[in-house]
């Protein structure tokens, strides 16, 4: 470092909904990550600090916080790239209620997950052949490049329009929703399509992109839900979804 | 916003989308020619040209617009989704009466 | 809540966004009003013939053009959206967004210079 810092500060978020930024001073090192910052307050400064991660990896998404505005995985996010001048601030993910400090209830996000038919419904049994999906078809291409959402929640708190309306499914669940309406095996589209073509689903999408600039699976929900606007506003057209 | 309304929003835009550029034309046109009132009733008075394109633009303007402004009131303003389907009813009915009443005052 | 504003709101593509939405309720404030006045040739050519000659005004004129700005701006937003919406996804939109920006600015100010 050319600064000789030898300390961060760092605010993080203590109480619940209603609360106060706390100032705690932890020791700067080489590839340190914010995620190191935060256990080491709650491991040396402060033992009553909640909050949560689990790979430490960057597989599992449990980690996300605010960090200087923006949501991030904490395990793979860097200090040296966030700091400013020496000093942090993380809080919980926005959008979502606060139980305690870092943690919040992501039981909405989840519900709506299952509000957007975000779940595979079979078609076959064991009994009956299995379906030869390519992986080069045009509809798996496109379920494959959503794919990999593994529910951190940061595109939800990034999102304004989730922010604004409380009924928006938001991002991840119309990305999800997206890759099984691309899904030539799942049964269940005709109530996808009905329930992401009603108030609150794909269409309170304004296009902001901000769940694509922050997504740390650089998956690109902005560009699902724009095809599910495609299909359900066709739907609608031939009559099959009643508005 | 539903499918419904998002439908009806696309298409009016779509449809609008020539006709801004005829409008944006004729106000570059009348303006150079800096047209008094006589001027420009003179061209339209009469015209079926005018009363279809201007027609269609109003009709299509007013239920752009009040579709528009009720996703404004849903996520800025307190009121709920009832409240605001009334509103569009009667902003898009306002500007349908008040924009029908100006091209039959241009053109009849 | 966060003391600091969420920093991508300074992104270009969320300050199209807004721009889109703060001039569609502008157009949407002025429509009734331009409405009205054509319709003032209902009572005859004179009372048109005096609104125009009102608005001749210096100021008139430039909030004019500025409504122009605002109709283009609009109308090249939601083109870029209706892109979003049905084409296949491509990059660039900030330069595509900005581009549309610009034009409408260019051909505000051309009808400005015009009515002076």
């Amino acid at each position: 470092m050319s600064d000789a810092r030898s300390e961060l500060t760092v605010s993080l978020w203590r109480g619940a909904q209603q609360g106060r930024y706390e100032r705690y001073n932890v020791p700067l090192r080489e590839n340190q990550t914010v995620l190191d910052v935060v256990t080491f307050v709650q491991r040396h400064l402060d033992p009553t600090l909640s909050y949560r991660f689990a790979c430490r990896v960057g597989v599992c998404g449990s980690c996300a916080m605010t960090v200087n505005g923006r949501p991030r995985w904490t395990c793979r996010t860097h200090v040296s790239t966030v700091a400013k001048a020496g000093h942090l601030e993380i809080g919980p993910l926005e959008n979502l209620p606060v139980i305690k400090d870092l943690a919040t209830d992501m039981r909405a996000f989840f519900e709506k997950w299952q509000q957007a038919k975000g779940a595979f419904v079979p078609s076959k049994t064991r009994h009956d052949a299995i379906d030869a999906i390519r992986p080069d078809s045009p509809a798996r291409i496109a379920a494959d490049a959503a794919i990999e959402c593994i529910n951190c929640g940061i595109c939800y708190a990034a999102c304004d329009t989730v922010r604004w309306n409380p009924d928006y499914l938001g991002p991840a669940a119309l990305n999800r929703a997206w890759t099984l309406v691309n899904d030539a095996r799942d049964a269940g589209n005709a109530a996808r399509l009905a329930a992401v073509a009603a108030a609150g689903g794909c269409h309170a999408c304004h296009s902001h992109q901000s769940c694509q600039e922050y997504c740390p699976q650089a998956l690109n929900p902005t560009a699902s839900i724009a095809g599910l606007k495609r299909r359900t506003a066709a739907a609608y057209l031939r009559g099959e979804i009643k508005a | 916003m539903n499918v419904r309304l998002y439908v009806w929003q696309r298409a009016t835009a779509a449809l609008m989308l020539p006709l801004v550029l005829v409008h944006v034309t004729v106000i570059f046109y009348a303006t150079r020619r800096g047209m008094t009132a006589a001027d420009i009733l003179a061209r339209t008075r009469g015209s079926i040209v005018w009363a279809a394109l201007y027609g269609t633009f109003v009709i299509a303007a007013a239920i752009h617009a009040a579709i528009g402004v009720r996703n404004v009131l849903t996520e800025w303003s307190p009121l709920g989704e009832r409240a605001a389907s009334l509103f569009t009813v009667a902003f898009g009915a306002a500007l349908l009466l008040l924009g029908l009443r100006a091209v039959a005052a241009v053109v009849l | 809540m966060t003391a600091r504003r969420l920093a991508h709101r300074t992104s270009l593509l969320w300050l199209a966004a807004l721009v889109h939405r703060l001039s569609g309720l502008a157009l949407a404030i002025f429509l009734p009003l331009h409405f009205l006045a054509l319709g003032l040739a209902i009572r005859g050519e004179a009372q048109l013939e005096g609104f125009l000659r009102w608005s001749d005004q210096p100021l008139v004129k430039l909030a004019e053009s500025g409504l122009v700005f605002l109709l283009v701006v609009h109308m090249l937003g939601g083109l870029r959206l209706l892109l979003i919406e049905n084409l296949d996804w491509r990059d660039r939109q900030k330069e595509l967004a900005a581009v549309a920006a610009g034009i409408s600015a260019v051909v505000a100010l051309i009808l400005l210079v015009r009515m002076f």
